[in-house]
């Protein structure tokens, strides 16, 4: 952002003078709203294209069609879906805490939509395409995901209905758990790495894929990322742990008494998480915007292109991989799923720490 | 709860339900149903639960009950046919078959060997039907989506199948006192055959999928254990018995109609994965059922004979004075008739025993003390049709 709003400068002290006497946090505040503006519609439009996808893989592996009828293949059906869901009435159950209950899937949505703020989605001017650029961007990533949880929680209370309690209670105890071996398990990249920087660390994966961190030090990276991936599908409540929501246990859990637009806000934050957690292993694991072959395909500057294409090719297989377990596995039982988290996944990603501490030393 | 009942209760479930269960805290009372995802029709039950662990179930029925039994009364034998066909809506032609078979044991009534067969063959199909329902409910409740649409993608060929029979896709009115409706339709015979063997193979699919899935088997083994003493002293007929270890199959125990001919096995559950008589046993030995119904279906198909399929019985028939009980093996456990005739033209008093009323009244003991998670696998796993229960 600062790069930008120093080429904007640089301009008004060259071409548009008139401009001169807007103040510099003006144009913070503007830049702010575009870039809020840029990620929230990659949000929503991912969120949508994804539903429809999703739709099409799990028509697909239970051979069936999936949609078909708005639009050729039926592309245009998120849009469809998505003006129906404004058009649904909106209902508040009289049991309900009405101003929590309004206020939470903004919340889940929050936590989902600030995790884009800090992730390095290609280079340009040697730079980090994104919209900023933290050098603790790991950390604040980690942080700033786990505001989702207090939108569920919220959700679940205030419908005034004990499965949703259920449902939001049963989120609180599994995305808890399972940040920590979320946390654990970068450690061992930052170890290697020796910095927070999402766009440094994936600078330090430059030069095909033998270089990403997964393959750098073979079996204890590529068991950081299978305790990542696992855990990353428990953040976002997917098969097979989408126990807070859980349809055929506690009927939707903490979203049953949403309707319309409200409902679909849990729903985006939910696929933008998926989105943003495959993100998030394709930037620490799978070498980001870097590309599998040792050079650059596009020269100069003209790699921006190559890199967003990689990014996203990359991240979007992780989410087809989540879409693909979604219409495969059954779902875990709560108390088996802590016991994959705190007695499985934690002691794998303390080994691997300790693994990775040795073979540097060494 | 005393302790000793709950560490017994809670036998078989994981070492942190047996925990949490014996810690008092405060009850949560939930209904679940009759509107519940994972309700089989009408059901409710008022769960008393602390936190996730499930203390006391009352099951409520009655949200369905239509009289059925009264209304036999009302109806002369042929009458009430189509009504049974509704006592189990899976498994329309089994219940048809026992009514039939019921009232002609009664009346002394010969049926034609062709129609015997006839019998057989539906029985065993619908038989399919029933449990492939079961296979993709059952996978539903463990949160499995997909065996739901692979079964009704292979039930679609069952139900075709009915369709030119009888050309219905639900409730089959097929069967006749006497014998059956109608010849089979041409081109049934290769039809059903290649079902056979388009199917079998589909099976190992489903075991693949699901039976043999690691997070399925730990979602079902070990858990909700019915023992045999319990499930005979419940009156647990039909898979869920020999689920239990239990070898009671009325087809091999009590042979009717043409099952004595027929060369087919019990599937009995040994144990694989867990304790006899749990959830994934319950589960298991409905897939290896299926595999012995396709083996019966074959030796009809090939065996069926030529000839009539109905002995003419006059609409307004009387049956003599007298009583009979007679049971079957449907897909779901003993379906018996208790018809007693005063030598009129429609029963004096006709009572049905059905499987699920009685397999519903184990789930409290099954299920209390463990999760409500299990709670809903142990219920589908029972594989309970509300509308028999409530009849």
């Amino acid at each position: 952002m600062q790069q930008l709003i120093d080429i904007v400068q640089k301009w008004v002290a060259g071409y548009l003078q008139f401009l001169e006497p807007v103040p510099i946090e003006i144009w913070y505040i503007l830049f702010m709203f575009i870039f809020a503006g840029v990620v929230l519609g990659m949000v929503m439009l991912f969120a949508g294209v994804a539903s429809y996808a999703e739709r099409k893989v799990a028509g697909h592996m239970q051979s069936r069609h999936g949609p078909n009828r708005v639009g050729p293949h039926g592309v245009l059906q998120f849009v469809a879906d998505g003006i129906k869901l404004v058009l649904k009435e909106d209902l508040i159950p009289d049991a309900a805490d009405k101003i929590l209950f309004r206020f939470a899937p903004y919340i889940v949505f929050l936590g989902c939509f600030a995790v884009f703020a800090a992730f390095p989605f290609s280079m340009v001017f040697g730079q980090s395409l994104g919209i900023t650029n933290l050098n603790i961007g790991l950390l604040y990533v980690l942080a700033i995901s786990s505001i989702v949880v207090v939108g569920i929680i919220m959700a679940g209370w205030a419908s005034g209905n004990k499965w949703s309690l259920l449902g939001g209670l049963r989120s609180a105890a599994q995305i808890v758990s399972y940040e920590v071996p979320i946390g654990v398990s970068f450690l061992t990249i930052v170890m290697i790495a020796g910095t927070l920087d999402l766009f440094e660390i994936t600078r330090q994966q430059d030069g095909g894929f033998w270089r990403w961190f997964v393959f750098r030090y073979p079996p204890f990276t590529m068991s950081a990322f299978f305790i990542y991936f696992v855990a990353s599908l428990a953040e976002t409540n997917r098969v097979p742990f989408d126990i807070p929501e859980a349809e055929s246990e506690i009927v939707a859990g903490y979203h049953t008494e949403y309707s319309g637009m409200r409902f679909s806000f849990f729903y985006m934050s939910e696929y933008g998480n998926m989105l943003a957690v495959s993100s998030l292993a394709t930037i620490v694991f799978l070498g980001g915007f870097q590309s599998v072959l040792p050079f650059h395909i596009l020269p100069g500057n003209w790699f921006v292109i190559e890199g967003l294409c990689w990014f996203f090719g990359k991240a979007l297989f992780l989410v087809f991989v989540q879409m693909w377990l979604r219409w495969t596995l059954p779902r875990y039982r709560v108390d088996q799923l802590m016991h994959l988290a705190w007695k499985v996944l934690l002691p794998f990603a303390f080994v691997n720490i300790m693994g990775i501490g040795i073979w540097m030393l060494i | 709860m005393p302790e000793s009942e709950t560490a017994k209760q809670s036998e078989g479930f994981s070492e942190l339900s047996r925990a949490v269960s014996t810690f008092v805290g405060e009850e949560l009372v939930i209904n679940f149903g009759p509107q519940h995802p994972s309700m089989h029709g009408v059901l409710r039950l008022i769960v008393k639960s602390e936190g996730e662990i499930v203390s006391e179930i009352t099951p409520v029925i009655g949200y369905l009950h239509r009289g059925m039994e009264k209304i036999a009364e009302r109806l002369n034998y042929h009458q009430f046919m189509p009504y049974t066909d509704r006592i189990d809506y899976l498994a329309s032609m089994n219940c048809n078959f026992a009514y039939a078979a019921t009232v002609e044991k009664l009346a002394g009534i010969e049926i034609p060997k062709r129609a015997e067969y006839i019998r057989v063959i539906m029985a065993e199909l619908n038989r399919i039907a029933s449990h492939l329902v079961f296979f993709g409910t059952a996978g539903l409740e463990s949160g499995a989506w997909t065996p739901i649409v692979y079964a009704f993608r292979e039930r679609e060929y069952i139900v075709d199948l009915f369709d030119m029979t009888c050309g219905q896709r639900l409730t089959y009115n097929y069967f006749r006192i006497g014998g059956v409706a109608d010849d089979l339709p041409k081109g049934f015979m290769e039809k059903a055959r290649a079902f056979c063997d388009y199917f079998e193979p589909k099976i190992k699919e489903y075991n693949e999928l699901l039976s043999y899935n690691e997070i399925f088997i730990k979602r079902t083994a070990n858990v909700a254990v019915l023992p045999p003493e319990t499930a005979v002293k419940y009156s647990v007929t039909g898979p869920n018995l020999r689920a239990s270890g239990v070898k009671w199959d009325l087809r091999k125990n009590e042979p009717y109609s043409i099952y004595p001919e027929i060369d087919f096995d019990i599937p009995v559950s040994s144990g694989e994965k867990g304790m006899v008589g749990d959830t994934w046993n319950r589960y298991i030995i409905r897939m290896r059922e299926m595999e012995e119904s396709v083996k019966i279906i074959r030796q009809c198909l090939d065996k069926i004979p030529e000839g009539d399929y109905l002995t003419k019985v006059p609409r307004l028939f009387k049956a003599p004075p007298g009583e009979v009980y007679c049971r079957f093996e449907n897909p779901r456990g003993e379906l018996g008739f208790y018809l007693i005739s005063d030598g009129g033209k429609s029963p004096y008093r006709l009572k049905i025993r059905t499987p699920s009323f009685a397999h519903l009244w184990v789930l409290p003991e099954i299920s209390t003390g463990g999760m409500i998670s299990d709670l809903i696998v142990a219920f589908g796993s029972l594989d309970l049709v509300v509308p028999e229960i409530d009849r």
